[in-house]
């Protein structure tokens, strides 16, 4: 049992060619804030890149930043805020969720787990935000993708590869991310009282409006009151940020609140108060109970996540809300964690995926944590696994592969 | 076709061809197998007109199921497959094999569904892309990639490219705006990526796919995002004395910032070529010219046109023009998006080659470009996406004189060289295809080539589609197998714990 701790790319480079010689797996982590998400691992080594840190490149009229994998998120959020700027993949925390302190985590597990946050609808994941990357195979071979600039298409996108990979296919060492401009201000509109039918249906108005809206929530009456210590206790609430520079977020929540009208009653949100609405929104703080139930994070086509809920709810007891205009559902589920059923009502309406979050271990042993992919899918991503990391010795098992 | 080596056509194949003809003919019935010379004439080059091969035969299939058959066809008896959309890539992407099937995907030309609640729009790859904001504009709606090519390239082109377009600073290349993909595999197996929810499960195929150039699948079905059209959009016209003030222009703004819908920049040699081809009111006396287009509602818009204006001024600005109609708008754009019809008015021939470097490296680039002008004895005028540091020099020549396309080519070449130099890439839009191939190696080292090579093994372990694209040299899969051995040993007795 021993634990590698790297300092340097070379550093890495060894370790992983060792163990791939050996033939002897290694669990990849940063600071571990997400160690609890996944398929419990067997191995014996351990990967530490949280010494892999430093700043490398931050250009902020070049819009890029380069750091190393296990620079600490906090600290270059920080940094960016320095400079107004932020990543506007806008990443969440596990950490509240997960029963850990909330602002550990590292860039590199930003990229190798995709975040992203509610601003999902408007300005993607870290998938969309990631330029370039320095990498080592799990065959112990070094590479490269990508660039620092934001217009570039030489060669296959290795670096989209990585996101959401959670550590299975290569060690990243080095990220460079796209960066950009913070939003001068902020405000929120909050519509009290719709069902969720009213709320998908609104929340699909405001977001096909020309308000040019953020992010789109619903926290439905059993929710609500758990944001905001408790402010918007009572009936449902669903949520529409407007960000920008502040003459045109006036403009805009009046055009919205004007196109919404008979959608419930109007509240406002200004500036402080919205931000960390959306903070926890998007650490999907209303589950973050300090209790082991299982929590799901389901992805949808927007329209249709509430009718999953509804017809979810015939059959088992579960509390739910809604980002992403719909398309992201929390669910936690106050008995079984019922995949099969979650994920049978998931294809009958359109389609999507489930991934376990919050689960015990014996249980993320016992179901997929991970959405099973269809034979000739699955086949392709064993292939692509075995390409990188040919003798399975990066994370093997975590996401099923 | 000056010194490209492609594949050598494979003797058996070639051997067999009327037989392969005939089986395509009952997989694909009617008309959608082509074999006359004449006939095939049309598909021997794509917008890369100066490489030119005719193919074995190209097949026009109308359904998945002729996709399948045609690829398993093919992948079980070790037959090449050249994927082509529209056919506009201008990095020879769709340049046909002697012994290639060249698959052509424009009978795949129907909007499937258009879904305003979600935002998206499924369509088959042959719709182009243009055509997808048709079906949703009377609504209000558009799709935000823009490559100039719009009016004619296909959607599916554009998965396989990555396309970008004026708008890719504020709206994201393609990448960014597809949802979901289905996509025949060699073994003929149909697979999909995505959907209509905003994340794709599992590892990001999508991803990988998004700009493979052909070499990885065949789409046959794409899922999209559409936006809400921005409520007004004004055009600011800037001229200024140096290309690094205007550099610097651009650097302020995003300092400030501000992401503009589009910002794009002309040097001397296009403005003027631009005025003179379609009269759009450009300063003739400016070294650059910059136009700064700002979308979104009009209270924001007005707002920050005077900002724009003001850090134009400061940094020198000698002209500013503000768009007051949507007349004018589109004439201050209509130079620029003619630049390259005007520039092929003042030569017999252009180059148009597509770096990108990092911004603030502009003057650097342009002055290089100019000493390797003088070197080269070939005039080059720019257009420039300037908001994302993506160039497009376009190289005067004349293919009718001795050795200029060869000059020109080595031009290319060079200036490519010096965007790698100063930090920046090969081809920021327009793809690697067989023009930027044997580029490749300037950028990337063995190492970084080889992984990629073992993407192409997950998905094309045969190397079937498009050979002779992208990398300058396709090892074999099952070569590629063997383990990477550091400085000769592979045991690490003393392995340090850091």
């Amino acid at each position: 049992m021993t634990t590698f701790t790297p300092s340097t790319p070379e550093q890495v480079l060894e370790t992983v060619s060792w163990a791939a010689a050996e033939e002897t797996p290694l669990e990849v982590v940063g600071h571990g804030s997400k160690r609890a998400i996944g398929r419990p691992l067997r191995v014996e080594h351990t990967l530490d890149l949280s010494q892999l840190t430093g700043v490398t490149l931050y250009e902020p009229e070049e819009l890029v930043l380069s750091a190393r994998a296990g620079t600490p998120l906090a600290e270059l959020e920080k940094l960016l805020a320095q400079n107004n700027q932020e990543f506007a993949f806008e990443p969440m925390d596990y950490g509240p969720l997960l029963g850990q302190e909330p602002g550990r985590g590292t860039i590199g597990g930003a990229l190798a787990t995709n975040l992203a946050g509610p601003r999902r609808v408007k300005a993607g994941a870290a998938r969309d935000h990631i330029l370039g990357i320095h990498a080592v195979s799990g065959r112990g071979a070094s590479f490269k993708s990508g660039g620092r600039v934001v217009k570039n298409v030489t060669g296959y996108d290795l670096s989209k590869a990585m996101a959401g990979s959670w550590g299975t296919l290569a060690v990243v060492t080095d990220v460079t991310f796209k960066v950009l401009p913070r939003a001068a201000t902020e405000a929120t509109l909050v519509l009290r009282g719709l069902t969720e039918e009213d709320a998908a249906h609104a929340m699909a108005l405001a977001m096909g409006s020309s308000a040019e809206v953020a992010s789109a929530a619903h926290l439905p009456e059993s929710v609500t009151g758990r944001v905001l210590d408790g402010a918007l206790r009572g009936k449902g609430s669903t949520l529409l940020r407007l960000e920008g520079f502040g003459p045109s977020v006036a403009y805009r929540f009046d055009r919205l609140s004007a196109l919404l009208q008979g959608h419930g009653s109007h509240e406002r949100l200004d500036d402080a108060q919205s931000r960390q609405l959306w903070r926890e929104v998007r650490d999907c703080q209303p589950f973050a109970d300090g209790t082991p139930r299982a929590v799901w994070r389901v992805s949808m086509a927007p329209s249709q996540g509430h009718h999953m809920v509804m017809a979810l709810r015939m059959q088992t007891a579960v509390d739910a809300f809604y980002d992403w205009q719909g398309g992201l559902i929390w669910l936690r589920m106050e008995a079984d964690p019922e995949a099969d059923l979650l994920r049978a009502l998931i294809a009958q309406y359109g389609g999507g995926h489930a991934t376990l979050i919050r689960a015990p271990a014996p249980w993320r042993s016992a179901i997929p944590v991970f959405q099973p992919q269809p034979p000739a899918l699955a086949a392709l991503s064993a292939r692509l696994k075995d390409q990188f990391d040919s003798r399975a010795i990066l994370n093997p098992g975590r996401m099923g592969i | 076709m000056s010194g490209l080596k492609m594949p050598l056509p494979d003797a058996a194949t070639l051997a067999r061809r009327a037989e392969i003809v005939a089986d395509m003919r009952i997989i694909v019935p009617g008309e959608g197998v082509v074999d006359a010379e004449n006939a095939m004439r049309v598909f021997e080059t794509d917008g890369l007109t100066a490489y030119r091969q005719l193919p074995m035969v190209v097949v026009l299939p109308e359904t998945v199921t002729q996709v399948s058959r045609i690829l398993k066809y093919c992948g079980e008896r070790n037959i090449k497959v050249v994927p082509r959309g529209a056919g506009t890539s201008l990095s020879g992407g769709a340049l046909p094999l002697a012994d290639a099937v060249l698959l052509v995907m424009s009978r795949f030309n129907r909007i499937l569904d258009i879904d305003y609640a979600n935002r998206t729009v499924t369509a088959q790859p042959g719709v182009t892309n243009l055509g997808i904001t048709h079906a949703v504009e009377q609504d209000g709606f558009y799709y935000a990639p823009d490559p100039s090519s719009q009016i004619a390239c296909s959607i599916g082109g554009n998965i396989a490219e990555n396309s970008g377009g004026v708008h890719s600073l504020k709206y994201g290349l393609t990448a960014s705006n597809v949802l979901g993909i289905e996509m025949v595999l060699i073994s003929g197996e149909v697979v999909r990526l995505g959907g209509k929810h905003l994340d794709a499960e599992g590892y990001d195929l999508l991803g990988l796919m998004t700009g493979s150039e052909g070499l990885l699948g065949v789409v046959t079905e794409v899922t999209v995002r559409i936006l809400k059209k921005p409520e007004t959009a004004r055009a600011v016209l800037l001229g200024f004395a140096s290309s690094e003030e205007a550099g610097q222009c651009v650097a302020d703004i995003i300092g400030a910032g501000i992401i503009p819908g589009g910002m794009e920049m002309m040097d001397r040699p296009a403005i003027h070529a631009a005025e003179d081809f379609v009269q759009a009111g450009y300063p003739l006396d400016v070294e650059a010219l910059l136009i700064v287009e700002l979308d979104g509602p009009a209270a924001e818009v007005d707002h920050l046109i005077g900002e724009v204006e003001a850090i134009a001024k400061r940094n020198g600005s000698t002209t500013c023009q503000i768009s007051t109609s949507e007349a004018e708008r589109m004439n201050f754009w209509a130079g620029r998006k003619a630049a390259f019809p005007a520039v092929g008015r003042i030569s017999p021939d252009y180059l148009c080659m597509d770096g990108t470097i990092p911004r603030k490296e502009l003057p650097k680039v342009l002055a290089g470009m100019r000493e390797l002008s003088e070197k080269y004895g070939l005039r080059v005028a720019n257009v420039f996406h300037a908001g994302d540091g993506n160039l497009h020099p376009l190289i005067l020549y004349d293919a009718n004189k001795d050795d200029e396309l060869a000059r020109a080519e080595a031009f290319g070449a060079d200036i490519l060289r010096l965007c790698v130099k100063v930090g920046g890439v090969l081809t920021g839009e327009h793809g690697v295809g067989v023009e930027k191939r044997d580029l490749m190696p300037e950028m990337f080292t063995e190492e970084d080539l080889n992984q990629q090579i073992r993407v192409k093994c997950a998905f094309d372990p045969d190397h079937l589609f498009n050979p002779g694209k992208v990398f300058p040299q396709l090892h074999r899969c099952a070569e590629m197998g063997r383990m990477h051995v550091h400085r000769g040993q592979v045991a690490f007795p003393d392995i340090p714990r850091f």
